[in-house]
Formats: C-alpha cells, structure tokens, sequence
C-alpha cells in the first residue's frame, strides 16, 4: 500500500498505515507478562535522609528516571511493586518499615539504597539498623553515601534482569505446589489444604 | 583572654551573690548557676531592661565522670552539667549559663514558663542524660524510642548498644481534651506518618480533628536519629566532618563550615584568605540550593508540581561546581581544619559565572508562576502565623523569623568570615505566615547571588587553600613521599590526630535555616569530648502542634514544608 496522509475531516475510518503487511507477534503470555513487570516498575520510596534527595534528584527532569519506566512513584505500599529504601534505618524505624513492606503485594522487590540501609554506613551506634536487611529481603544493594543518580538507575537496570529471574523461579515453584496438590487430592480424595500446608 | 559581660551582670551578680560564679570564657561571658536560683535568675535575664536575653539559643548536657571521682582535674565538681547558651538580639550579647548536677539526683527547674524554646531541648537532655526538669508537662524521651533504656550520652553508654522496638511498643498519644461547646462533627484521632510524603518521610503527626479542623495535635520525632553526638565522641576531630556533612544534608557545606570554624578558633588557626574567600561563596550556593529544596517541597506539597522541577534544575548546576571542587555532589566534606580539602580547580570562575547566568531566570520562573497566584495565596496567606515575639520565645532563627519581622541574621549580627565586607540586604517580611517564609527564603537567594557576584569580582586571593602548619593540616603529597619531616607529620597526623587544646566553645554561623551552633568541649586529646549541634530546626518544629491547631490538615502540610525541617539536623 502506498503511504498517504491523514486528510484534515475527521473520518471514523482506520487511518491507512504504510506497513509492509500485518504487524503481530506470537509469544507466551508469561513472557508478555515478564516484559510488562520488568518495563514498568511502581517504586515506593522509602525516603528518610541525604539518600531520599539524590532519589529526588533521580526523578528529577535532568536524570528523568522516567527513560527506564520507573518514573511511577506510589505512596501507597498497596500500589507499589518495589520498594526503595533511602536513607538511614534506625531502631525507631524499622517497625514502620517492616509493615510497609508487609503491606505490599506479591511479588516485591526491594532495593536498598546507600550505605546505611545496606550496612548502617558509618553510624555503628546505639539506635541504628546496621542494615535492612536484618529485618526484610534486599534484592539490589547500591553503594554510596549517597549513590550518585547513576548508581541508583545502574541498580533498577540490574533489578529488571532479576525480576524476569524471580518470575520464573516464582512460576516453577507455583507449578510444583499445583501438581503437588493435584497429587494429594488424587491420593486422599480431599481438599488440597492439608497438602499444600 | 577574656570577654565584655553583659550589661546587666554587676546587678544581677549581686542580686544573686555567691549562687553565680561568672568564669571565664574564650568566647563568651559564661556563668556557674547554682540550680535553686535558675528559675528565678532565667526570669530576670529574659525581663531585665539591662539583659533581655530573650532567645534561648540552647540547652546542652555534659557528663564528666572524672570531676565526680575526684580526678586530678576534678575541681571537686559535680558529674553532669546542664548548659544554656542565651543570647540576647537586641543587646547582641551573648551568655552562657552552666548548672552542676549531682549524679545522684540531677533535678533541675524547668524553663518552659520563661521560654517556650525548653520545651523539647529539655526532653531531649532528659533522653541523654537522664536529667528530670520538674515542672515539664511532658518529660519524655523524644530522640530515641520507646523501648530504649538507658541515657546514650553518658559517657559510660556503650556506643553501639541497641535495643529492639517492638510494635506494641510503640507510642500512642493521649489526649485529654475537654468538649468543645460548638462542637458539630464527632473527634477523630487521625495519624499521619511517619512514613507519609507529607510528613517528608520521617516525622508523625497525631492530630485530632473536629471536623476538618485540627484541635490538638502531637509530632513525634526520632525516626532518624543516629547518633551524631556520640559518634563524634567516638572519632577523631577530622573525621567528624563526613558526619557533619549529614546533618543538613541540603546544604551541607555549611555544617562543614561551622564545625571547621569552631574548632579552628580552639586551634587558634588562621585560615588563609583564598580558603576563607571559597567557603564565603560555596556557603551560598549551599544556601540556594537549600531554599531550592524548601520552596520546591513546600509547592509539591501544595500541589504545584512544575515549580519543584524549576528548582531543582539549579541544584544539579550547583552540584557541578562542588563535584568539579571535590567529587560529591551532596555530601561535600570539602572543608578541613584550617581550610580546604583541596585546591579548587583551575575553571572554578568560570563555572561560577556561568552558575550567575543560569539561577536566576529559575527564580524568575517560579515566581512569575507562584507570587500572584490565587491557589497559592489562598494555601499560604495568614497560614500559619507567628508574631516575632512568639516565634522568639519559641527559639527560632533563620529565614522563618525573618518572615516575621525579625531581622536577626548571624552573618550581619555577628560577621565571620567576608560577610562584613559585602553588600547585602537582609530581607525581612511582617507577615509571619507560610507566604513570607517562601518570600523571605526567595529574595535571599537572590541576595547570595549578589554576594557571589561581589566576591567573584574580586578574583580568587592567592595563596594555598588550607594553612600550612603541620600539626593541623597534612604536608602536600609531594613532600610526603619525598622529605623525612614531611612523612613524620604525616604519620603523626594520621595516627595521633589534630590535638586540640583543652576548654570549650561556642561558634555558629548562618545555616541555611538559622543559626547553627557548635558547642565543642575538648579535653586535650585527640578526640572531641562533647559535641552539641544547635540545630536551627529543632526548636522551629517544636512549635508545630501550636501552629497548625485551628487549622485543616491541608493547612499543616502546607505549614511543615514552609518550616524547612531537615530530619538529618533535627535529630542528628
């Protein structure tokens, strides 16, 4: 078909495309899945200290996390599907931060960013966390004190390989605990409950 | 040497007798006060037509374990020290109170009456030290959490001993309200926070709302506590300069600036004039970028997006002359004791030139969008208003007060470093309200462009950037690796550490939201025996509750980003 351009009435017509034929791909809908998850993450930011402004900074137009589809920031840990924790995590903290993290869907994914959310940084002292990780699972650790916004977007670059990993893993393990229910429903006859605690 | 006493002292030192022991001070007149006249003698100072110490700048705690054992240096002493620092603005004169404290029963009176400003300095000496305030109505901890036991402070507290919070720990604020007559909607306890964008991360309101409208409020706070103090007690003096690089992380060169400059006058330093000239100009880019952060929080807050974009264009600018200066862009630690890190770079001009260049058409941008615009007046005029009598009893400093009519500003009150040799105006609005502190904090940046331009005339001093003497600064690198002396300084310095002489100070300049202090004691070695920031934003946010009751809670998120409340400094 040769190329034309839009005429300037507005018609309920489908505009002709120049295309070489029909554009359509075949795949499986979990890669479809993979692919959306990966591309477009939701980010709760867990901002408490000098990380949470180079986040700030992050987001901003001159770095424009936006470019990697993490530009979604969500304040609500129901909407979230990563959380970044900025900043440093102390005693007082670490409940809320335990139930943020509680609070969000499956499947999370945590990223730690700085010194003090990985390790308590160079606060070794009474009321600090010597990292998050003594409380919830971190997926992507990121240096610095503060990371510069290069690192932290070199760390979400890593997160979206991790996250087509883990859906993986999360569907084997999903498929096994399904055939191991089937299984015990066909041995006892009963609900798949007790087999599957 | 020694320093002018007020005014007032002759009058009130015989009033008082043999219960004041005025000392003597390098910086600052400074008082022994016998604790059952303290009461009585805050109330004279603050009244006295002759003192009028009507800011109450701070209150420290010391624990000297050595003077209750009756050490060689002991002077027979107590072990604790409680230590107000007052100043007095119209007098421009500085006092500094010290009461002993007998271990066995450190009781002491409450200021609260005299100046509202006690409030949550003495919660926070009672969470340190353990010391009682009789007459406070709400003595308790206010930095560490609830489960914590223990006074961190002391010097017989383990520096690294933590203790776990559980949930059904933690605090839940009470209040005991009586009925109001017009009451038309049932109370609700609503909690905001911590974990709240409003409540910028890290603080937490409980408010109870009649209606829409706030009846009483509690903030708690602590929630980035990390130990600032007890960690500078734990290093030696030039690696407290990374930590202070986290107090106000915004502009953190400033925090690098007044710890340097205080320890420096300890040292008897002088610091050389291209040092001195560099720390002028990057203490005001700190400040733009600072209010940059503030305005743009504060708008987002409100709902104005695009302005927050507008402002923190001209902080990545900024970041790119600190990070050609030193290699960070937030957290410099481009200061040392007796100067800078290291020389500045040979295209220092011109990237400040053209930083003068791209600032203030963002300036313009947002107030072209911001100053008339009816949302934003209807969000923020007569929002949150303070006259500038209260905001001084409270203790605030810095471009809040000036917004009420208070033009207190340490760089014109108490010149340090170039400040007394440029031009600049201090702006002052009348208001009171979260439109003038946006207003004040606007023109100011305007007026550090105007300082910068000044200093920037004048061409870079020549010199080197850090004094050359080899018990404070490191040999250059060169001579290190190539004479004997050399490498011996250097191996000393990095062993042993700077030895700052025994006594104590006071300094501060002007941070980006008041006055911040540095209470330093040194006991001669290489460690800093006691440090106490006075932090600008502490005794601000300790008058939110007041501020926002009668307001809505769209009110009070509008009032906190207005306040430019730092958690970093707030609660070190």
């Amino acid at each position: 078909m040769e190329p034309t351009t839009q005429s300037k009435e507005l018609t309920n017509e489908p505009i002709p495309q120049p295309t070489t034929g029909e554009s359509w791909i075949t795949s499986r809908f979990e890669a479809l899945e993979d692919w959306a998850q990966r591309h477009s993450f939701w980010p709760f930011p867990f901002g408490t200290a000098c990380c949470a402004i180079e986040f700030m900074s992050t987001v901003s137009s001159h770095y424009d996390m936006a470019r990697f589809g993490s530009e979604v920031v969500r304040f609500s840990p129901r909407q979230s599907d990563i959380l970044i924790v900025a900043g440093t995590i102390n005693d007082k903290m670490a409940p809320v931060l335990k139930k943020i993290y509680d609070q969000m869907a499956d499947p999370k994914w945590v990223v730690s960013m700085g010194a003090c959310a990985c390790s308590g940084g160079f606060y070794r002292a009474y009321h600090v966390m010597q990292g998050i990780d003594e409380i919830i699972p971190v997926d992507v650790y990121v240096p610095g004190c503060p990371p510069s916004p290069e690192g932290l977007m070199y760390g979400i670059l890593q997160l979206k390989e991790k996250v087509v990993r883990d859906r993986a893993k999360l569907r084997k393990a999903g498929r096994k605990e399904k055939e191991a229910g089937e299984e015990a429903v066909g041995e006892t006859g009963k609900g798949g409950e007790e087999a599957a605690a | 040497m020694t320093v002018d006493e007020p005014v007032a002292a002759p009058a009130l030192l015989e009033k008082y007798g043999d219960r004041i022991t005025p000392q003597d001070g390098p910086d600052q007149p400074t008082w022994v006060v016998r604790r059952e006249v303290l009461a009585d003698l805050a109330r004279d100072l603050r009244d006295h037509p002759e003192a009028r110490f009507d800011l109450l700048l701070d209150l420290a705690g010391a624990d000297y374990p050595a003077r209750a054992a009756g050490g060689p240096s002991s002077g027979g002493g107590e072990r604790f020290e409680a230590v107000y620092h007052l100043c007095s603005l119209p007098r421009k004169e500085r006092l500094r109170l010290k009461v002993p404290l007998p271990e066995a029963d450190p009781v002491l009176p409450s200021l609260i009456p005299v100046w509202k400003a006690a409030d949550w300095f003495e919660r926070e000496a009672y969470d340190m030290f353990g010391f009682r305030f009789e007459g406070h109505p709400n003595l308790r901890r206010i930095l560490c959490h609830e489960a914590f036991q223990g006074h961190p402070l002391r010097k017989d507290y383990d520096p690294a001993r933590r203790w776990i919070l559980t949930e059904d720990k933690i605090y839940r604020p009470q209040f005991d309200l009586p009925e109001g007559e017009d009451d038309m909607f049932e109370r609700m306890t609503i909690n905001i926070g911590p974990s709240h964008p409003a409540m910028h991360g890290t603080f937490r309101l409980v408010a109870v709302l009649d209606g829409e409208t706030i009846v009483a409020s509690d903030v708690e706070i602590g929630y980035l506590h990390r130990c600032f103090e007890k960690m500078c007690e734990t290093h030696v003096w030039q690696q407290v300069i990374p930590y202070t690089d986290r107090l106000n992380y915004c502009s953190s060169f400033i925090n690098n600036v007044g710890y340097c400059r205080t320890v420096e006058k300890m040292l008897g330093v002088e610091v050389p004039p291209k040092a001195v000239w560099a720390r002028t100009i990057l203490s005001e880019f700190s400040r733009i970028m600072d209010h940059c952060v503030c305005n743009g929080a504060t708008l987002v807050d409100v709902g104005a997006l695009t302005n927050f974009w507008y402002l923190f264009q001209p902080r990545e600018e900024i970041y790119g002359l600190l990070e050609a200066c030193c290699g960070a862009r937030l957290t410099v630690s481009y200061c040392r004791i007796g100067g800078l890190a290291q020389d500045l770079p040979p295209d220092f001009m011109a990237r400040a030139e053209k930083l003068l260049e791209i600032i203030p058409p963002f300036i313009d941008d947002v107030e072209k969008l911001m100053d008339a615009n009816r949302i934003w007046l209807d969000r923020s005029v007569g929002i949150a208003a303070i006259s500038g009598e209260d905001a001084v009893n409270w203790g605030w400093t810095g471009p809040c007060l000036r917004a009420s009519g208070v033009a207190y500003d340490v760089r014109r009150a108490h010149p340090y470093d170039l400040y007394d040799t440029v031009d600049f105006e201090v702006p002052v609005y009348y208001g009171g309200d979260v439109y003038d502190r946006y207003r004040v904090r606007m023109a100011e940046m305007r007026e550090s462009l105007k300082i910068i331009r000044q200093l920037l005339d004048r061409g870079i001093p020549e010199g080197p950037h850090i004094v050359d003497d080899p018990h404070v600064a490191l040999p250059p690198k060169e001579a290190c690796y190539n004479e004997m002396e050399a490498m011996i300084y250097h191996f000393k310095l990095i062993m042993d550490g700077i030895q700052v002489p025994a006594g104590e100070r006071y300094d501060m300049v002007e941070g980006a939201n008041g006055e911040l202090g540095f209470y330093i004691v040194s006991d001669g070695s290489s460690k800093p025996y006691r440090i106490k920031v006075r932090p600008p934003c502490f005794p601000i946010f300790s008058t939110f509750p007041t501020l926002i009751r009668g307001g809505s809670v769209s009110d009070a998120v509008a009032t906190l980003g207005g306040l430019n409340v730092i958690a970093g400094e707030l609660e070190r």
